[in-house]
């Protein structure tokens, strides 16, 4: 057995110590990620929006990839979008088969990776209108979207 | 200042591609570094200046340096994918420039059709979490949306596959050189759609490696040196949801700043070597670099015009989809440049090749290296 990871988590521990008493009012904790994948566990698709320049923001993000700003809230989006490009990933069958990959733009402005999930993998077409709701793929909860609106959404 | 004419390659090595079983990467790449040093006439000691990169290991420039027995005065790690070769073209010119090295080394190996499988690296958790399948699918994504935008076929992206071969039948050192047609490619499974099988690049084994010198000492080698006119490094994304347009990649910027620097256009050039891990690829470089107008690259790849007797000869050893793709490309193309310029190329070669366009790909389309090289007479 290496002796190395013993002693290096005895020296986090110490420094996890460290930063408690020196905890910083102006961080907020957890990340923007972990926010993020918080919220979708709890079924909430939540993105970013930058209170300096007022547009939306995705992947969740420190700072404003458009003017470079740190003030990013929370918010609701309407789940609606288009998609942008698809493509069909071939799969033998007693693998789960075909399944389709695209992007998605959202109606707030940000482009996302996702699924279109309720028609088949080749019958999903660059513009078609979607929406987007929380489900699960290999027990991780993710955004998948609908070719036909699933409902009222809670987020 | 500009690197114009600065800084020239004196010295290049390629392995064999056809497999290397049981040799390491760094064995492959040794064998590439030893036929370099060999066509530049040096000793291994001259090289000062180490630029490397490759996808299985983190310090790679520390390990060629230990591995030749040699301690060096500029070192080079970047990794921007399988563009880093010309990334590191640009790099090594600038250092070379400087005084910071005197002799320049750039190098890669690979044992990815022979050695253990490397796993995609992981990308970002709002991207993995699909399972997109990578490097696939990010360019199935750009191609769906060039054929949506601009009509282009799959029977034209199929005429890159069938171009690329064409040049690869007059290539004894590439890999495959049976004959192949559209009919071929558009009926061959599919991976991803809309690519399928022949829309994508090989597995090889490859090394690969170039040695470079400031152009007071250019003429001091056995070859006839090949000068870098120009060069521009650009990126727009990582992930793929994050590239601002599929059908646009940050190669216009990058092309439009390397024929700048050269003080030439597209129509001036001879042979060009784009980096073809995917058919889309050659269409969207060729668009992108200004050798035909944005959305017109399906019409001008079709009737064989980028293949041999075409207007345009492009990827002449057979590139990525017919010659070597071992995991990196970016090293091979430049070569293959330098090899046109020199005239060595035999059967394939383009006649009176005096400027060749290169450009590099790295990540997802993401990181785009473009560079002009040319013989003496261009300086
Ligand atoms: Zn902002």
């Amino acid at each position: 057995m290496l002796e190395l990871p013993a002693y290096t988590e005895h020296l986090k521990e110490g420094i996890l110590a460290e930063h408690q008493k020196n905890n910083n009012e102006s961080i907020e904790n957890p990340g923007p990620l972990q926010t993020y994948e918080e919220n979708l566990s709890r079924g909430e698709f939540r993105i970013q929006q930058c209170k300096d320049c007022g547009q939306h923001v995705f992947y969740p993000r420190l700072l404003c990839h458009h003017c470079g700003s740190n003030l990013l809230k929370w918010v609701a989006v309407s789940g609606r979008g288009t998609v942008y490009s698809t493509a069909v990933v071939r799969q033998r069958p007693e693998k789960g088969g075909d399944y389709n990959i695209s992007l998605i733009d959202l109606e707030e402005g940000p482009r996302l990776m996702s699924r279109v999930v309720d028609v088949d993998p080749d019958e999903v077409t660059i513009g078609m209108a979607v929406s987007a709701h929380v489900g699960m793929i290999d027990d991780k909860p993710a955004v998948l979207f609908y070719n036909k609106e699933q409902g009222d959404k809670e987020w | 200042m500009s690197l114009r004419g600065e800084t020239a390659v004196v010295g290049v090595g390629l392995t064999e591609f056809n497999g290397m079983p049981g040799h390491t990467h760094m064995e492959i790449m040794a064998t590439a570094i030893d036929r370099a040093i060999a066509d530049a006439g040096i000793k291994k000691d001259e090289i000062d200046g180490i630029f490397s990169a490759n996808f299985v290991e983190m310090l790679t420039p520390l390990t060629v340096a230990e591995y030749l027995g040699i301690n060096p005065t500029y070192m080079d790690g970047t990794n921007t994918g399988g563009s880093v070769f010309v990334n590191s073209m640009q790099s090594a010119a600038a250092a070379l420039s400087l005084g910071l090295c005197n002799v320049a080394l750039i190098c890669y190996g690979s044992n990815s059709a022979t050695g253990p499988f490397t796993h995609p690296p992981a990308m970002h958790t709002v991207e993995d979490v699909y399972r997109p399948r990578n490097p696939i699918t990010p360019y199935a994504l750009a191609a769906n949306r060039h054929m949506h935008e601009f009509g282009t076929t799959k029977e034209q992206l199929a005429e890159v596959a069938v171009s690329a071969r064409a040049w690869a039948q007059l290539n004894p050192a590439a890999t495959m050189r049976d004959p192949l047609t559209v009919e071929d490619v558009v009926n061959a499974r599919m991976i991803v759609d809309p690519l399928g099988k022949f829309d994508c690049c090989l597995i090889s084994d490859g090394g690969a490696a170039m040695i470079m010198v400031r152009k007071d000492r250019a003429r001091d080698f056995p070859k006839q040196p090949v000068y870098m006119l120009g060069v521009g490094s650009r990126t727009d994304h990582n992930l793929i949801s994050c590239m601002p347009d599929l059908t646009t990649t940050a190669a216009k910027e990058a092309a439009a700043a390397a024929f700048a620097m050269a003080g030439v256009t597209p129509a001036d050039i001879d042979v060009v070597e784009l980096y073809d891990a995917f058919t889309i690829n050659t269409i969207l470089f060729l668009e992108d670099m200004g050798f035909c107008k944005k959305g017109e690259g399906g019409a001008f790849v079709s009737n064989g015009n980028i293949a041999p007797g075409g207007s345009l000869p492009v990827n002449t050893n057979g590139g990525g989809l017919s010659c070597v793709h071992p995991g990196m490309y970016g090293m091979f193309l430049m070569i293959e440049a330098v090899q046109q310029l020199r005239g060595e190329c035999g059967e394939r070669q383009v006649d009176n090749a005096k400027l060749a366009a290169c450009n590099g790909s790295g990540g997802f389309l993401a990181s785009q290296v473009s560079a002009i090289f040319g013989t003496g007479e261009t300086l």
